[in-house]
């Protein structure tokens, strides 16, 4: 394995990806899918870094700052939902909130 | 050489937290893997050069959003989690496929990229702060009012009603 | 030796010769606030244990070292092992990035008196700053116990809260001194004003350095604003359930926490290593005269911070929310824009 590259970076950029994904998709409990959400976040972020390093430019890193600032937005939204939620049905699984459903 | 040695270090114990988040059944685990994850992406930041990124992904990520996720678990004091039959189906379909998948992918990535070198440049906070408020101005305010947004949205989400 | 193993033995060695250091201070630090605290109080403060209480500390330490370590039955153990461990290497790292002085010369070797020193030192302070709020809010969560859960989700909701206060207090400094390596901002603060006055940031930054006590005294939980340990109405708060070593290790990161803090002030309010040169003594002693400023000024922060523990009440914790959020706040933003207009109409 010689130098580091760009190509590593990517690859455990889409090692986290996968795993935020298997997160979404698997879990109930509502807490750890938005954690996973936010590790497929990261996995982005640093994407764009690897990139920005990459191409020798720095918007790259700013779009990345861009993100943990949306990150922060949905994460304070997310949870007061997730709260809100709880106090209604006390419970934080996903597949019981089903109102809507019928 | 160092380069390489500190990449895999942090890289394994990146996923490796990864991993581990979805392992654990009790919430809080998860989120400290999580804080793991952030702490080890911050480094593989510092890697990169980007120093100001490096650290505004600890002091907001590690420091704001994790606390209020930890925060979040202890106020529910949310328990170990049950799996259900589907969600069962979806672990033994689910981890396989995407499996399969990443491995397609670092293929196909290590084919198309070959070794694309890293550039040489440090993103300090001088540069990023000339770029933030000179070249993405626009998009900066509109990113704070989103954050205004959200903070009024939070606390009208979680705030009692008055009896 | 290749340069890479140099720097990592030297990087070794300096950290272990400043932790031997800071832990020492802390144990003493500990026997001053005894002391000054009983003198204030009209009492004598530790004197059985050597020539004015001077061994108290080492005698705390075997106590401590001994002790039983009972871990009570219903706690949740990996985190309640965990949590103090983590507070204290927080508290530790975050003393790696601050400078005590100008090169150490040795012979012909020489190396900055500071473990490392990093470009964004002043945002890893407030990252490390931020990130210590876990070990509190862990050992309060894993202890479980209802003294405990309150005086950590109160340390929790009042760290987080005066964080933002204390990172914007600092942002007067870096405005003026346009750079966020701590190195940087102590050399700018060489020279006087009008050729009497010492060319601090404190002077024309004294809102920004009350903004800045205020919230590091609530960041380090020490009275007025003890909340997470109100001992009258929580126990202890956080550490309840902790004996022995682990919680010597809350009291160590604790005192670290105030060292930081009083370091951080010194360099960016109070011109770190800069003071009147002592031209009367020998070479030899002139090397360490910077090391010796610094060390003097922390100490009358630290006299500031028992002085003030020995005056003051404490807080109600919604005055204290009140207060963080409505008028710490404010002041800092106004501060900053102050600042900032003055920048912009100075500078051409």
């Amino acid at each position: 394995m010689g130098e580091i590259s760009t190509i590593h970076y990517l690859v455990v950029a889409a090692a986290l990806f996968a795993i935020g994904t298997i997160g979404v998709l698997t879990r109930r409990n509502v807490v750890i899918i938005l954690m996973s959400i936010e590790l497929i976040l990261n996995a982005v972020n640093l994407n764009l870094v690897a990139f920005s390093r990459m191409h020798g430019q720095l918007p790259g890193q700013v779009f990345s700052i861009f993100i943990i600032t949306d990150a922060a937005a949905e994460a304070a939204v997310g949870l007061g939902i997730l709260i809100a939620f709880f106090r209604n049905k006390e419970t934080i699984n996903a597949d019981e909130v089903d109102l809507l459903k019928w | 050489m160092m380069h390489t040695v500190l990449f895999i270090i942090f890289a394994v114990v990146c996923v490796a937290a990864a991993i581990n988040l979805l392992a654990q059944r009790h919430p809080i685990n998860s989120a400290l893997s999580l804080i793991v994850v952030m702490g080890s992406l911050a480094l593989l930041y510092l890697l990169l050069g980007a120093e100001f990124v490096a650290a505004v992904q600890i002091i907001i990520y590690a420091g704001a959003i994790m606390v209020l996720f930890v925060f979040t678990i202890m106020l529910l004091n949310a328990g170990e989690e049950e799996l259900s039959k589907s969600s069962r189906v979806a672990i033994v379909f689910g981890v396989p496929a995407v499996a399969v998948i990443v491995a397609a992918l670092a293929y196909i990535l290590s084919r198309g990229a070959g070794t694309a070198a890293l550039g040489d440049f440090i993103g300090g906070p001088k540069e990023i702060g000339r770029l933030l408020f000179r070249d993405f101005l626009l998009p900066f305010e509109v990113t704070s009012v989103l954050i205004l947004i959200a903070i009024m949205g939070a606390v009208v989400l979680a705030r009692r009603e008055e009896r | 030796m290749p340069t890479w193993a140099q720097f990592v033995l030297l990087s070794a060695a300096k950290s272990v010769v400043v932790i031997i250091i800071l832990l020492t201070a802390v144990a003493y630090a500990v026997w001053l606030e005894r002391k000054v605290v009983g003198r204030m109080q009209n009492r004598w403060g530790p004197t059985r244990v050597g020539p004015f209480g001077l061994l108290q500390p080492l005698a705390d330490g075997i106590k401590f070292i001994l002790k039983e370590d009972i871990i009570p039955t219903n706690v949740y153990k990996p985190l309640y092992i965990a949590a103090p461990m983590i507070s204290v290497a927080l508290a530790l790292m975050s003393i790696a990035v601050v400078p005590f002085g100008e090169q150490l010369r040795f012979g012909s070797f020489s190396t900055p008196a500071q473990i490392t020193d990093v470009n964004v030192a002043l945002l890893v302070l407030l990252g490390v700053t931020s990130v210590a709020v876990y070990g509190v809010a862990l050992a309060g969560w894993s202890s479980n116990s209802k003294y405990s859960l309150l005086g950590s989700l109160r340390a929790s909701a009042q760290m987080v809260s005066y964080e933002a206060s204390l990172g914007l207090s600092l942002i007067g400094v870096l405005l003026l001194s346009g750079s966020l390596s701590l190195r940087e901002i102590v050399n700018g603060q060489s020279g006087t004003y009008f050729g009497f006055l010492p060319r601090w940031n404190f002077f024309p930054q004294f809102i920004a350095f009350f903004v800045y006590l205020t919230a590091a005294f609530a960041e380090t939980n020490r009275i007025p604003f003890d909340l997470p340990e109100a001992e009258t109405e929580l126990v202890a708060g956080y550490h309840t359930e902790y004996s022995s070593m682990k919680f010597a290790m809350f009291f160590m990161a604790e005192y670290t926490n105030m060292f930081t803090v009083a370091c951080v002030g010194t360099l960016l309010f109070f011109g770190g290593w800069h003071g009147p040169a002592l031209t009367f003594l020998p070479m030899v002693v002139q090397s360490f005269v910077p090391l010796f400023w610094f060390a003097f000024k922390i100490f009358l922060f630290l006299f500031l911070y028992i002085w003030i523990r020995g005056t003051l009440p404490r807080f109600r914790y919604d005055q204290l929310m009140a207060f963080g959020w409505k008028v710490l706040l404010p002041i800092a933003l106004a501060n900053i824009v102050l600042t900032s207009l003055y920048i912009g109409l100075t500078t051409p």
